[in-house]
């Protein structure tokens, strides 16, 4: 289905289509979305990037976790009309534009940093005291608790 | 819809972001019982995307100036507007100051995560038995200024928590603020609660507020949360540390009056004898806590 049919269907069954503004690391993009499309639908699979994960999908597990003017948020927890005008970024931005690799990125590489559903989420979210916190519940971060708090002392 | 990958989505439902506060009353005012207020969003989102709630109008007030704002009163009281999100009341050195039981509560709520987007004003309209903040409101009387087209109405703490997810704020209201009265010198507070996991909903919870004069309670507020339908005031416990002193022979007897007191319901999480067990540490706990605080700063 493209995009327009798609939104026109969407109308048909009574659902709003909004215009919405967002910067997304660093990036000024305009799109048209269903109103009840999540932030972390529109991040996906409006803009492509798929380095955001969805995993609970109602707030608990973090995967979806994402930096909102700087501070973080559960993109699957915010209809797309709420993050109009925000400055979003997401795993895909964490790296210098020289491809030179975030610290907590760097540190994840060396202390052999497990590849999880929520790990890049993890990494613009880091957990203050230890894997069992991180990012917020997931249980997946409990059998990690061995590296990743090495992770997390390498790049303090 | 379920999808092919088995998460779930909203149903359609006409989106509005009112850029003022009369527009958005005005839109409550026409669509009345079709219509959602959207704040946070972080209780409403995912209720939504479970078809638990399925609004045809979503009145989004993100985009309404003026609802973000704490205000402290002459008299020390201090209001919250209806988009001060946790985090930022969780960082106020006005609520710091001059509302120490809400400092308290805002590291209880939720995750970091959640707190950005949250409101600690939607957060008291959703009414989550096992919330934190609906427990504040009553240990701590708070006003609940509620505003529509025909004008503002205040309810008070012991009239507004009607049921499960239930208030008596009427649906072209919009609850704007709400106002916690001052909290005297001679008080100390606490806020408690035990959950499965840091950040999630309480399986039992308790805010506490104490008036002591020397070393006599002359006031008291046990607010529990997870025990009931809504968060409940235990006035019979109340009454007890009235004109007792504050010490652990006192609270070990109100926790037994607490815990008898209490009918909470079991679920999947806990049965109700369990809970009634939380009831009764927690109330010792929750005393002992604020107890503490005795003749140091709030």
């Amino acid at each position: 289905m493209t995009e327009s049919t798609r939104l026109q269907a969407e109308a048909k069954v009574g659902g709003s289509v909004v215009d919405l503004s967002i910067t997304i690391n660093g990036t000024d993009r305009l799109v048209s979305v269903e109103a009840r499309r999540t932030l972390s639908d529109v991040i996906r699979d409006d803009l492509g990037l798929t380095g955001t994960h969805l995993g609970c999908e109602h707030g608990v597990c973090g995967a979806c976790t994402v930096l909102l003017d700087g501070e973080p948020a559960r993109s699957c927890l915010m209809f797309a009309g709420q993050a109009e005008g925000a400055e979003i970024t997401t795993i895909e931005g964490l790296a210098a534009p020289d491809g030179t690799l975030h610290p907590i990125q760097q540190a994840m590489m060396e202390a052999h940093g497990f590849q999880l559903p929520c790990s890049p989420t993890i990494q613009t979210r880091p957990p203050r005291r230890s894997a069992r916190n991180c990012p917020a519940t997931c249980v997946a971060a409990l059998g990690i608790s061995q590296s990743w708090p090495v992770s997390k002392l390498r790049c303090a | 819809v379920i999808r092919k990958d088995g998460s779930v989505k909203a149903a359609p439902f006409t989106y509005h972001r009112p850029a003022s506060l009369d527009d958005a009353l005005a839109l409550l005012a026409e669509y009345g019982d079709d219509a959602k207020v959207l704040a946070g969003g972080q209780s409403l989102v995912p209720l939504m995307a479970l078809r638990m709630g399925k609004p045809e109008h979503v009145v989004d007030i993100g985009a309404v100036p003026g609802l973000d704002q704490i205000a402290v009163h002459d008299d020390g009281a201090v209001s919250i507007g209806a988009m001060v999100r946790h985090e930022q009341a969780k960082r106020s050195p006005e609520i710091a100051r001059y509302a120490p039981l809400i400092r308290d509560t805002m590291p209880w709520v939720a995750h970091r995560a959640i707190r950005t987007q949250g409101t600690v004003v939607g957060s008291i309209a959703h009414a989550d038995p096992a919330a934190e903040m609906p427990a504040v409101v009553l240990a701590t009387g708070a006003t609940m200024v509620a505003t529509s087209t025909s004008g503002r109405r205040e309810i008070a703490a012991d009239g507004f928590f009607e049921g499960y997810l239930d208030t008596s704020l009427r649906s072209d209201e919009i609850l704007t603020e709400v106002v916690f009265p001052a909290w005297p010198t001679n008080a100390v507070g606490s806020m408690v609660e035990v959950a499965r996991r840091h950040g999630d909903y309480a399986l039992v919870g308790l805010a506490t507020k104490l008036v002591i004069d020397g070393d006599t309670i002359t006031d008291a507020a046990l607010s529990f949360f997870g025990v009931a339908s809504t968060a409940v005031r235990v006035s019979v416990a109340e009454e007890t540390l009235i004109g007792s002193p504050a010490n652990a022979e006192t609270f070990a007897a109100v926790a037994k009056i607490a815990s008898t007191e209490l009918q909470p319901p079991r679920d999947i999480h806990g049965t109700s004898a369990y809970r009634k067990h939380l009831a009764a540490t927690l109330t010792v706990r929750g005393l002992e806590a604020a107890a503490a605080r005795i003749g140091a700063a709030a």
